[in-house]
């Protein structure tokens, strides 16, 4: 029963057009998996994490959940986006509902919760994240790092199985960098399953369970992060993390 | 400052000195400005207007209504609504097309004509109808631009919630769109405030039909001026509501950015 991963694709392949965008991806993240894509703009991370969500239509391959096969066009995508949280570069907030109206929106409407449940709920992480004295404003009024943590937030209110994170502190200075991740390095120690799309190598060494390297739309390398951040065996690979480490 | 001031007066003053010096401004003067006309017509008038103001009210909520399902049927993406997609689609186009003063003698004519059983003859509600018609296609146009104008990241963001796309409409997208399109609906608003000074050409005594009926009686064409500043009365504030509603707006969702 354990040996079943949360979250399995098999030889997924997705194109834009005549553009191959995934080439015959496969991945499995197990309960507990802090899995982070690292690859140059364009090479897939976003259009995976999105596809993971079914965002995306698929053009081949099977994504299962829990076991059971998702990319099935029978399967209504919200079931499964019930259970996975996903967070964007651009947070994405709701610029016209309060931090707490924004966090309480799916709890209450999706997932059957009172208002009052919703509420505390999110009070209550909101308040672990920093964000307590910030529950009543609106998202504009807040720094890029605030935004970034409330959407944070917003994700954890319905309690996912699975987190996705695409390139979340690509859009923040650099100060608030460590903040978010400071966030998700708490996630991944408390054991929640992630997915992530990183450009920060040394937190990608820190916390992930693996590691996967992606260009031109497939997995060129995958493993634990000692060994593909510290002895690749691809020359892409090599040739990639010399461009983003610093010597 | 100083060069605004001279620069108005002068400018001003010049309009004005033109009109005043004109070689027919007597005559001009006596048919259009005549004091004693305008006040033997302010009365009537005004009670003509309050037709006019009676018709805006009842038909801007419906207006508002119609318009906003209108153009979420034209968003609609469920195969079920598809037939109503189309429908929204062809009234927007048909009826956009349609000079208003034509859906008002269509209605006002053309639907008492039919002699079906149960049904008003009443001028005054098919005039109604004929602008609830015509407004709404434009202000089904107005919403349908709000709700595209919301950047498509935000639908992703709801759906990543696992929001029905209507619940993502209502929570979502459509009360975005609806601040964003209020400077243009107040701007039909006032249009139509206008417009409903069309009613006079099928008779109905609103406050032009009774200034055309006075300056026939007097030969004078005051009591139209006199119409003109009661729709000016209503307009001119109506304009100022829409600036200072579209700065409220910018105000509560930008505060404290720059």
């Amino acid at each position: 029963m354990n040996e079943r991963p949360l979250i399995e694709v098999r030889n997924l392949r997705k194109t834009y057009g005549s553009r191959v965008v995934l080439d015959d991806i496969s991945l499995a993240v197990s309960r507990g998996d802090v899995v982070c894509l690292i690859g140059s703009s364009g090479s897939g991370k976003s259009t995976l994490l999105r596809c993971l969500d079914l965002l995306e239509p698929i053009d081949d391959g099977v994504i299962e959940f829990e076991g059971r096969e998702v990319s099935d066009p029978g399967v209504d995508p919200r079931d499964v986006r019930r259970e996975i949280g996903m967070v964007f570069q651009a947070y994405n907030l709701f610029p016209h509902r309060t931090v707490l109206a924004n966090c309480t929106l799916a709890p209450r409407k999706v997932h059957g919760l009172s208002r009052r449940a919703a509420r505390s709920r999110a009070v209550e992480l909101l308040g672990r994240f920093g964000l307590g004295e910030h529950v009543d404003v609106h998202p504009d009024q807040l720094s890029g790092g605030q935004q970034q943590r409330a959407a944070l937030v917003r994700a954890l209110c319905t309690e996912p199985k699975l987190l996705l994170l695409d390139e979340i502190t690509a859009a923040l200075d650099p100060e608030l960098v460590g903040d978010v991740l400071g966030i998700v390095r708490d996630l991944a120690a408390a054991g929640t399953t992630m997915v992530l799309a990183t450009h920060e190598m040394a937190f990608a060494r820190e916390v992930a369970s693996r590691v996967c390297f992606l260009d031109g739309g497939r997995v060129l390398e995958s493993g634990p992060p000692e060994q593909v951040l510290g002895d690749p065996v691809e020359p892409r690979t090599r040739e990639f993390l010399r461009r983003v480490l610093p010597a | 400052m100083l060069i605004a001031s001279v620069a108005t007066v002068v400018i001003i003053g010049g309009l004005a000195a033109a009109v005043v010096l004109s070689p027919g401004w007597a005559r001009v003067r006596s048919s259009f400005f005549d004091p004693d006309e305008a006040r033997r017509s302010f009365h009537p008038i005004l009670e003509g207007f309050w037709l006019n103001v009676r018709m805006f009210l009842i038909a801007e909520p419906i207006i508002l209504v119609a318009g906003l399902a209108i153009a979420l049927a034209r968003q609609a993406r469920s195969p079920w609504l598809l037939p109503l997609r189309g429908l929204a689609v062809v009234y927007t186009d048909v009826v956009r097309g349609v000079p208003t003063i034509l859906l008002v003698f269509l209605f006002v004519f053309g639907v008492p004509g039919l002699k079906l059983e149960g049904l008003t003859n009443s001028i005054f509600f098919w005039a109604t109808v004929a602008l609830v018609v015509s407004y709404s296609a434009y202000v089904a146009e107005v919403f349908r631009a709000g709700i595209e104008s919301v950047h498509p990241s935000q639908v992703t963001s709801a759906e990543a919630l696992a929001l029905t796309r209507g619940q993502s409409m209502r929570y979502v997208i459509v009360p975005q769109a609806l601040r964003r399109v209020i400077p243009p609906l107040l701007n039909d608003f006032v249009s139509l405030q206008k417009d409903t000074a069309l009613v006079a050409s099928v008779s109905l005594f609103d406050s032009l039909f009774t200034a055309r009926d006075m300056a026939a009686y007097d030969f004078n064409y005051t009591p139209y001026v006199v119409v003109a500043c009661f729709f000016i009365v209503i307009t001119v504030p109506l304009a100022r509501l829409c600036d200072w509603l579209s700065r409220w707006v910018v105000r509560r969702e930008r505060a404290g950015v720059l």
